[in-house]
């Protein structure tokens, strides 16, 4: 199923301190409260605090509940709810693909450009892209790259951090 | 100031001012122990590590001070898993400390290896696993300050082996007395915002039928005389949760006593016929609320909680609080001042009208008949000191002990409420009388329970801990047996403990016990008073009861609390009121 075609989502920045565990508390507390995570992506910005940028499934309990019972984590320093009008959300996969006919590399190559991709490298008919944008382009995109024989392909999760007032 | 990592931990204890540990040793924790020798502080030797916990949890609830649980690793951490998850249930201050095998074989299945902070992660407010033993001081100095700020809760501490072990280079700290706690995460919100408070006091002048649903947050906030002012300045009744007994003196003309599943009539009633419920450090419990959509209907709610995530979990609230209960009802009488509430007259004349037609009762033994439980309880109430402090195990005890006791005095009233943990009450009791040596306590236990942590006992007599046990005994797990006769159909599943062993006489004796059975009527107030009189060693006195009692009221299981069953003499005698009007 495509991410966009999913129920409603809420979009959360989390920062949290950097300490041993902090990713385990944060997902043993989605699993033992019957939250559902869509996504989740978490890395270091400093020597001190990491940012987790969590999608949530909204239908799987209300999202007030969903932060308060974040915020009761000791480790968890600030959540923000992030709304996609103002905040800057992206998401990054990459993907191996056999055109199995040299011809369609080129078409590929447009596509790819269509969607401000880039072709990281082309071996005979294999190739590897990234694309990194908005959750529903690569929903899009992925659509569309389908008929070309997808091989494997990781998406990242969203990651995301507050707009501009 | 050179040290060790176990000196460490110690000093560290010495330095929260920690009096008591109740805990036992083992293989990670022995530097530890080496250093308990040289403490100045009291150490408990338990007979099981569970009981370790539920001492430290009693001792906590009965001195308002943390509770402190020293034990080893593996099977020794996984033994106190049930008091630390009783404790974050019941929002229990307690600081545990366990041992760790060495930091490098953590992940390797060594001897003892358990994931302990793995294990209680969601059963602690937080934890610690510690690396280096210079943090000792300020992790400790911070698992304090969370357990006991904010809503209270257990923190443990994680210590492996080669940190706290003088022959293991690793151990060797530099002693730096802590700072003030300062974690981004954690600060907790005492005061509620004025607006908030402003519109719960208009709630509060015009609510027609209020009822103040008052929870174990009273307690745990200190504000058992802020909760009685308020109350008493605009006249509104007050029911006490099983958290709450004591948090309003029983004797107090505006205490319903207890709601919920095995709640009085009136209590129940009340919240059900509510037209605005303050609720006062309580969560609505589904053990106090019965079938969500059919509770309290027409209420409105005013909620104030220290936990915003306990605001509009379960029921939405009209008015939301966060703040510490003692700060936000002050702050709600001054916002009151001279302002009166409209008259409650009808309102209580209705709720008095319940009290008359359904108070709490059972019907007495036949002549020659065996012993009431609740008779045994009114006798114990009756003949024991005013303040004294009881602590029950989980099932029908448990609830005739909450019914039948007057609890005058807040913190006199310890016992499982969330978790529901059987076996609670003689390690609690202890813990308790730990804490506070020239009070009376009592716990009152069923059976079922006594066969779960009676070992204990032998803790009490060794340390000289002499609490007293009234021992119920039914021969049933009661509660169980209960609800097998009333919704399966008298089909009794495993239920039976008539025995015949125990011989709770001998078992008692022998573990440095004072025993004494009970049979008759007659003999009960004899027993208590005996009982009573010994402050050299424990007491159990067993009595021996009817078999097939019946705690009422009841709200079955998923019905609505109006849904409430009285006994059935209660139903004949309503009616007939009802007839003769």
């Amino acid at each position: 199923m495509k991410r966009s075609q999913l129920a409603e989502t809420h979009t959360l920045a989390v920062l949290v301190e950097n300490k041993a565990g902090v990713l385990a508390r944060v997902a043993g507390l989605f699993a033992r409260r019957g939250f559902n995570i869509e996504s989740l992506a978490v890395a270091p910005t400093n020597e001190t605090l990491s940012r987790i940028t969590i999608v949530v499934d909204a239908e799987s309990a209300p999202i007030d509940q969903i932060k308060k019972q974040l915020d009761k984590l000791i480790n968890v320093v600030d959540i923000q709810e992030l709304d996609g009008e103002h905040s800057a959300l992206r998401e990054m996969v990459l993907v191996r693909l056999d055109v199995e006919d040299e011809s369609r590399v080129a078409e590929v190559e447009e596509l790819v450009a269509g969607f401000s991709g880039s072709v990281i490298r082309v071996g005979g008919t294999q190739m590897m892209i990234s694309l990194s944008s908005r959750p529903n382009d690569l929903d899009d995109f992925l659509g569309k790259l389908q008929p070309f024989g997808v091989q494997e392909l990781q998406r990242t999760g969203a990651i995301a951090i507050p707009g501009i007032e | 100031m050179q040290m060790d990592g176990g000196q460490a931990l110690l000093k560290a204890l010495e330095y929260e001012g920690v009096e008591v540990v109740f805990g036992y040793p083992g293989g990670a924790i022995l530097p530890v122990y080496d250093s308990v020798l040289d403490a100045g502080l009291r150490h408990v030797l338990v007979r099981h590590e569970q009981g370790a916990g539920h001492m430290a949890s009693g001792y906590a609830h009965a001195t308002g001070k943390p509770g402190v649980v020293m034990v080893t690793s593996g099977p020794a951490a996984t033994n106190i898993v049930t008091p630390l998850a009783d404790a974050y249930l019941d929002s229990v201050p307690m600081v545990a400390i366990t041992g760790q095998v060495p930091y490098g074989l953590i992940g390797t299945d060594a001897f003892q290896e358990t994931d302990t902070t793995g294990i209680t992660m969601s059963i602690t407010k937080h934890n610690y696993l510690v690396s280096d033993p210079n943090d000792i001081p300020q992790i400790v100095h911070e698992a304090f300050h969370i357990a006991t700020h904010g809503r209270p809760g257990p923190v443990l501490i994680d210590l492996p082996k080669n940190i706290t072990d003088a022959m293991n280079p690793d151990s060797a700290m530099t002693w730096k007395d802590p700072i003030p706690v300062d974690l981004p995460g954690f600060k907790p919100v005492l005061d509620g915002k004025p607006e908030d408070i402003t519109a719960a006091v208009e709630l509060m002048l015009q609510a027609n039928r209020p009822v103040i649903y008052a929870g174990g947050g009273i307690l745990k906030s200190r504000a058992a005389a802020e909760l009685r002012a308020l109350a008493e300045k605009l006249n509104i009744p007050v029911v006490t949760t099983l958290m709450a007994r004591g948090a309003l003196p029983d004797s107090h003309e505006l205490n319903l006593g207890m709601p919920g599943m095995h709640g009085n009539y009136t209590a129940v009633m009340a919240m059900q016929e509510s037209d605005l419920l303050i609720a006062l450090g309580s969560r609505f419990d589904d053990r106090v609320t019965g079938r969500l959509d059919g509770f309290a209907p027409d209420a409105k709610v005013v909620h104030v909680d220290i936990d915003p995530a306990e605001l509009n979990k379960i029921r939405a609230a009209d008015v939301a609080i966060r703040g510490d209960a003692k700060n936000v009802i002050t702050a709600m009488l001054d916002e009151i001042g001279s302002a009166t509430s409209v008259d409650h007259t009808e309102w209580r004349s209705k709720l008095s009208g319940w009290q008359e037609v359904y108070p709490l009762a059972y019907e007495p033994a036949e002549p020659g008949g065996k012993l009431k439980p609740q008779m045994v309880l009114e006798r114990l109430r009756d003949g024991s000191p005013e303040d004294t402090i009881v602590a029950s195990g989980v099932g029908q005890h448990q609830m005739w002990a909450s019914q039948y006791w007057k609890f005058d005095h807040a913190y006199t009233w310890l016992n499982s409420g969330g978790l529901g943990t059987m076996g609670y009450s003689i390690p609690a009791a202890i813990g308790a009388k730990a804490g506070m040596p020239d009070r009376t306590v009592w716990a009152v236990d069923g059976d079922g329970c006594f066969q779960m942590t009676c070992q204990e006992l032998i803790t009490a007599a060794v340390e000289k801990i002499p609490i007293k046990v009234a021992l119920l005994n039914n021969s049933y797990l009661g509660m169980v047996r209960q609800w097998q006769e009333m919704f399966y159909d008298n089909r009794y599943s495993e239920v039976d403990l008539s025995g015949p062993v125990p011989d709770y006489i001998k078992l008692s004796e022998a573990m440095g016990c004072v025993a004494i059975r009970v049979e008759d009527p007659d003999e009960v107030e004899a027993a208590i008073e005996k009982a009573n009189s010994i402050n050299d060693r424990p007491v159990v006195v067993e009595f021996v009861t009817e078999s097939e009692e019946n705690v009422y009221p009841m709200v079955p299981g998923g019905k609505s609390n109006s849904e409430v069953v009285v006994p059935p003499f209660q139903e004949k005698m309503a009616a007939r009121l009802e007839d003769e009007r």
